[in-house]
Formats: C-alpha cells, structure tokens, sequence
C-alpha cells in the first residue's frame, strides 16, 4: 500500500515551484495514492482473481501448527480452495470476544474458526455456526474420544468438528513422590497430596487465579466429587440451576480451601496461573501440579535451551488427576479445541471439506507431536511417533475418556465469571457459604438483576 | 508580601462580550474562523456525539449481542441495575482512589520535573526534554507489562531489591492483594504520565513574565517566596488545566488494571467495569448505561473544574 503520509510531505517539498504546477503535481500523486489505495483496499476484499476460493481460518496462538496444517490441507486440496489462518488473540476469553463481535455483523470473512469448546454452546445458540451435514458429522466423530464429542454437541446436535482435545494430568516429581512414599501406581486424592507436600516441604501447583483456569479447576473438583456445576439446564437463562450447595459442591469447595490455606500453596497463589504452576514445578519448588499435558515440551524445550537441566524432565512423572473422595474416579478437566464452520462463510461445503482433511488422523498425529496438543482421535495415541515423543500420551488418552466438560451453557461466560469472582482468591473460600453467594450472585447475573 | 500577578488589562483574555455591531471585516473574519473550524467541528460529532448518542440510546434496551430477537425496552431499569448494585460503588471508589493518589503526585512531580526542563542547562536542555518525555512516548499497555513483569513474584526483581524495605520480601505478591495491587497500578500510572502534566506545567513556567520575577529579585524576595508569590500564581491557569485533563484522563484507566490484575481483588475501576458488561457479557443495554454514568461523570468533573474552579481553556492556547 501506498504510504499517503509521505506522499503529502513529498508534494510539500514541491513548493518552490509556481503554485499552479504545485498544485497539479499534488492532485497528480494524490490521485495515484488513492489508485493505489482502492486497488489494495479491492484485492483484499473477496477471493484472489483465479477463482480460487480462499477459506479464512481464525486460529488460536499455537507453535505454528494450525499455519502448517492450513498449508498441508491447501496442498491435497488441489486447487479447489486453500486456507489462510488469521491469529486470534491469547487467551480464549478474548477469543471469545473477538469472533462474536465479528459474527455479530454477520462476518462472511469466517469460514472455519478454533473454538473454545465451553463457548460453543453460545456461538450454536446465537446462530453463527453453519449445520454440520449429517454425512460430515458421521465421518469426524468416528473413533474419537466421547469428551470432545461431548464438547462439540449442543441440543444433542453436532454442531463443530471436534479437533483436538485436552486434559489436564496429575504431574509429579517422581523423586518427590518416592521420599514421600506416595504409590503413584494407585489414584491418589488431593488430601494426600497436599499432606505429601507439607511433609516434603514443596508446593503443590494448581491455578488459584482470578481466570478461567480457576473455573477449570473448580468444575473438575465438583465432577470428581460426583456433583455438576449447573444441575438442570434451561433455555431460559433465570431458569438455570446450579448445583453449587449441594454436598458435592462443598466438598470441592473444601479441597480447594485446604490446598489454599496449607504450605502445600506458595505465596501466589491467587495468582498462579498455567505458566506459573510450570515454573514452579521446573523449578522444583513444587513437587506435584495439575497441568495441561504443554508442560513436557515446555521442559523439554528449556532443557533444549540450556536453560533446565536435563535430569529434570527425567524426574518428571504422570498419573490421572487427583480424586476429591477415594472411592470415587476423578473427572479431569476438559479443554482443547474444535472447529466451527461460520454461519455466514460463502463456502460452507468447502469449509467442511477443508475441517475434515485438518482433523484427520495425520495431521492430528503431526499437531500433537510438534505442538504438544493432544489428538481427539484415539487411534493417534496408538501412533509410534506420538509415543515416542509423548510417553504420557496413553494416561492422555484415558483422562480423556474420564474427563467432564464444563457446563455446557449458552450463558458461560456469566457463570464462569461469577464463580471466578466468588471463588476466587482460593483462600478466601467458605466451603459452607462460597456456594450459597455463588448461586446469588450468578442467578442475580443471569436475571440481568446485577453487574459481573 | 502579596500575591504578584499581571493586571487584568495585559491579559490576553478573550473578550467574550460580542460587539454590537460587527464590521465587514469583523464579520468575514467570522466567516473564515467557521469555514476553518467546521469541518473539524462536523467531524468531532460524528465520531463523539454520534456515539455517544447511540450509547445513550441503546442504554435503554434489554440487549444481549448474541440474542437480538429478544431485544426489549427497559427504559431506565439499567440504570436502576447498576446504581443500586455494590460492585458499581465499590468500582467508582477505586477510580476515585486512583485519580486522586496518581494526580496529586503527578502534580507534584510533573512541576518538578518542569523547573528541571525549565532551568537546565541550554546544552543538556534537549536530553533533559526527551529523557524526561520518554514514559510519555511508551504504549500503556507495554508500560503496564513492564510494571507487571517488574513486580512479578516469579519474574520480578523488586522482590529482590527492595528486600531490606518493611513489607517487602521475596514472597511479597504484590497483586494478590487489593492494596499493593493498587499501589503497582498507581505507580505504573504515575510513571507513565507525569511527563504530560509537566509539559503542560512547562508551557505554564514559560508565561510567567520575567519582569515580575526580577522585580521580585530586586525586592529581596528569596527562590521560595518568588515560587509561591510570583511563580505558582502566575501559571495557575496552566495548572488547572493540566489538573483538569489529568484527571480526566485517569478518571478512565483501564490498561493497567486489564493487564496486572484482570480486575481481581477489587480493583476494578469504571471503564473495566463497561468493558465487562459490554464486550465480554454482551449484555449493549446494560453495558452502555456504565458507559454512559461513566461519561456523565466526566462531564461532572469537567464541569467542577471550569464552573467551580473557573479554569481558563483559553490560556492554553499560546496566544500570549
């Protein structure tokens, strides 16, 4: 594009010429910087001039995988689209933000995005995701793990290709675990944990932040204890249930609290987020943390760059996410992310064409092992490759199956900022009442009785 | 001693008594200040008045971006919503504390840094200048993470620094609780916008006549009673407009607290509190009445600030 600033300074300089030539000098270059500009301003409007349809794909930030799968899928397309990636911001809650407000005004720039699976029962809601063809949503839900199948239906429809799914593992210094004679072979609770840690003097790392990680961590805690965050669903907002004072809830209430209060929680605790818990477990300062599987690479990269040693990812070790109650299975936290097809693209058929060939088994295979984002199909963990470069990738694939979703609410983002506020900071927590004000609070917010 | 200012007559203040009759001079002179001034003047309401108006507007709709069909007049209920709700009260009383702590340092500060300016050396006077504007010229949001990364419990090197001071040790989170997070956001304000209050003190210290402050010299007048009987009252016209903007300015932080602590432990302030309604809950309606007090405040201060403490605009304008 034309720089129109310095074209004014240019015909400025021209002023020791008589004004009449100055003056068609200036009409002359503003005329070509307004060609100039229009022209640009057209090319980036609509599809390139071949009549080759180009699909955009909102992507989250990640270590260049979805950039290469974009590349790979344009090239088995064979010209029959090809599909640039627009970065979305960091965190999904802006994400969130972002793509709403451009589909909002009908947006037809968005042909396939990265969503957050708890938002998606919003964006389904509202309109902006296109129907998914039954034939599509037979072939992409083959051989995948039930959480992200769960994550991407909304009304008992499909309505996004689930892409790849997270969960978070219990992670351990397996030098820790031994001197404090933990059986890591067997589940373990969070009561043992936090005693482990007391006794051995490190920390235990969680995310007690005002985020949505808090959320995260708070909806696994009331899973695991065999309760629900929101009990009855409803279409109508005021008509939503939670399940915040039942015994469920309140025991994960008081996991939550005792972590908080122990010396097993360092000093920031209500500040320590994803980063901050790998950190302090790199570190050694923290001998046990609940994390997304990222934290290998990540070690595995520092160590890479000198900056860790390499004894410590060796001393790293990995189990299913802590129990809140003993005799019962613990539900894992579910995260990752899948895709969506916007409702106003110009290609929709493309765009589903083009999200079947992102989520095949390959390059689901590719995007775990360079990235370290974990396949939603459960034939990838079987994939030599993945378990070479992911020796935890079978414990992934089994918290998957265990893991529950979020509350799956068009509402989301009001309930999971509500808990946030309540809940938050961890220490604070009172097990008996935190979840009495919850409900307040999040059923005066869905009332639109009150601000958030 | 008594307070030393020009007469009224050597102003430059402008007559704001309209002649009774205009010449043909006068009268195209007019002509020429619309002809200049109205396009700026049309496009001023298009890009503040129109939205303000809309926001007005849909300030009384029930609203939620993603559920446009159900879009329903309230009338003032939002209103009612949000003056009535404790988290409104507590958002404004952190705006205040803000304001009031960032502008009276500033003021402090920015005057002292504007002698500095002032009085330097003529061959360090450039340096001076731009080491002194540098902050200015720093991004909000970069100036915030510089601050965040600073203070950061895992990252920062306050922690180790400033070890020997009360209160401060290497377990010190400083955004883990209200007060300190406040301090860090005030700090990171103060930082980044003195150097605006002390050019505007400058341009302030540069109108006060010389002959006055050399009259005073010649009276025996010490550096101290010429700073406050010649110097302060001379320029206070240029401090109450520098007060004035600042505290219009702070009166909408919102960076700093959206990067260090995301609103956490009660430090939200107004402008987070609209953000929140509006762009992240999608709730226009409610999200716009916020806006809209938030905007009715600034017109409350800008009207104190001129009414009550009668600040001059027309003395920023150079013309003396």
């Amino acid at each position: 594009m034309p720089d129109v600033s310095r074209v004014g300074d240019d015909s400025m300089r021209t002023g020791r010429a008589g004004p009449s030539h100055s003056r068609r000098r200036r009409r002359a270059v503003a005329g070509v910087a307004a060609a100039g500009l229009l022209s640009s301003v057209l090319a980036a409007c609509g599809s390139d001039g071949e009549g080759v349809p180009t699909l955009n794909w909102y992507i989250n930030p990640d270590s260049g995988g979805q950039a290469e799968i974009a590349q790979r899928c344009t090239e088995a397309a064979e010209g029959r689209y090809t599909i640039e990636t627009s970065l979305l911001p960091r965190d999904a809650s802006s994400q969130r933000e972002q793509l709403i407000r451009r589909l909002a005004a009908n947006d037809s720039s968005i042909d396939l995005m990265s969503l957050d699976p708890p938002f998606i029962p919003e964006f389904a809601e509202a309109g902006f995701l296109a129907d998914v063809p039954d034939d599509v949503a037979d072939r992409v839900t083959e051989g995948v793990v039930e959480s992200a199948i769960e994550g991407s239906t909304w009304d008992d429809e499909l309505v996004a290709v689930p892409f790849w799914a997270n969960t978070q593992l219990l992670w351990y210094r397996e030098s820790v675990a031994e001197a404090a004679g933990l059986d890591m072979s067997q589940p373990v609770t969070w009561d043992q944990l936090i005693e482990a840690s007391e006794s051995e003097d490190v920390l235990v790392g969680a995310q007690g932040t005002r985020a949505e990680s808090l959320t995260v961590w708070l909806n696994a805690l009331i899973e695991s204890a065999g309760g629900s965050i929101i009990q009855e669903n409803a279409e109508n907002p005021e008509n939503i249930e939670l399940g915040l004072t039942t015994e469920a809830a309140i025991r994960a209430a008081e996991v939550m609290k005792n972590l908080a209060v122990s010396d097993a929680a360092g000093p920031a605790f209500s500040t320590e987020n994803e980063d901050a818990s790998a950190t302090n477990f790199e570190s050694g300062e923290a001998g046990f943390m609940v994390n997304w599987p990222f934290v290998w690479p990540r070690a595995l990269a520092a160590v890479e760059g000198g900056t860790l040693d390499a004894s410590v990812p060796e001393d790293y070790g990995w189990a299913i996410y802590p129990r809140v109650n003993e005799d019962e299975p613990a539900a894992p936290p579910y995260g990752g992310i899948n895709l969506g097809v916007g409702a106003f693209s110009e290609y929709p058929e493309l765009a589903f064409e083009a999200s079947e060939c992102i989520v095949s088994d390959e390059n689901q295979a590719y995007y775990f092992v360079t990235n370290g984002n974990p396949a939603s199909s459960a034939a990838v963990y079987d994939d030599p490759e993945v378990l070479d470069a992911f020796p935890m990738a079978p414990t992934i694939r089994d918290s998957l199956e265990l893991a529950a979703p979020r509350p799956q609410t068009p509402y989301y983002n009001e309930i999971s900022v509500g808990l946030q506020r309540s809940y938050h900071p961890p220490s604070a927590i009172d097990p008996g009442l935190t979840g009495e004000r919850a409900t307040a609070l999040i059923n005066a917010v869905l009332a639109k009785e009150q601000l958030l | 001693m008594t307070t030393t200012t020009l007469p009224p007559g050597e102003r430059t203040e402008p007559k704001s008594a309209p002649p009774q009759e205009f010449t043909d001079r006068a009268r195209s002179e007019r002509r020429l200040g619309w002809l200049l001034a109205g396009p700026a003047f049309v496009v001023m309401l298009l890009v503040t008045a129109y939205p303000i108006a809309q926001a007005t507007y849909e300030s009384l709709f029930d609203f939620r971006l993603t559920d446009p069909a159900n879009r329903s007049f309230v009338g003032l209920g939002n209103y009612g919503v949000i003056l009535t709700d404790p988290l409104w009260w507590q958002s404004i009383w952190v705006t205040v504390f803000i304001t009031v702590v960032t502008v009276a340092v500033e003021l402090v500060l920015g005057f002292a840094l504007a002698l500095v300016m002032a009085k330097a050396l003529s061959a360090i006077r450039p340096v001076v200048r731009a080491a002194i504007l540098i902050p200015y010229a720093v991004i909000t949001v970069v100036s915030a993470f510089a601050w965040q990364f600073a203070f950061d419990i895992n990252s920062g090197f306050v922690n180790s620094w400033f070890a020997w001071l009360p209160g401060v040790s290497e377990n010190t989170d400083w955004f883990g609780d209200r007060w300190t997070a406040l301090f860090v956001i005030c700090i990171a304000e103060i930082w980044k916008t003195t150097p605006f209050i002390s050019l505007l003190l400058l341009a302030g210290l540069a109108q006060v006549p010389e002959v006055l402050q050399e009259a005073a010299k010649v009276d025996g007048a010490s550096w101290w009673q010429r700073m406050r009987k010649v110097t302060i009252p001379n320029m206070k016209a240029a401090i109450m407009v520098a007060l004035l903007f600042r505290t219009l300015d702070a009166f909408r932080v919102f960076d700093s607290i959206f990067v260090m602590t995301g609103g956490a432990n009660g430090t939200e302030s107004v402008s987070f509190l609209a953000y929140r309604q509006t762009i992240a809950r999608l709730e226009i309606g409610l999200g716009s009445a916020v806006s809209v007090l938030l905007f009715l405040v600034v017109v409350f201060i800008a009207f104190m600030f001129i009414k009550v403490f009668k600040v001059d605009l027309s003395q920023q304008r150079g013309d003396q």
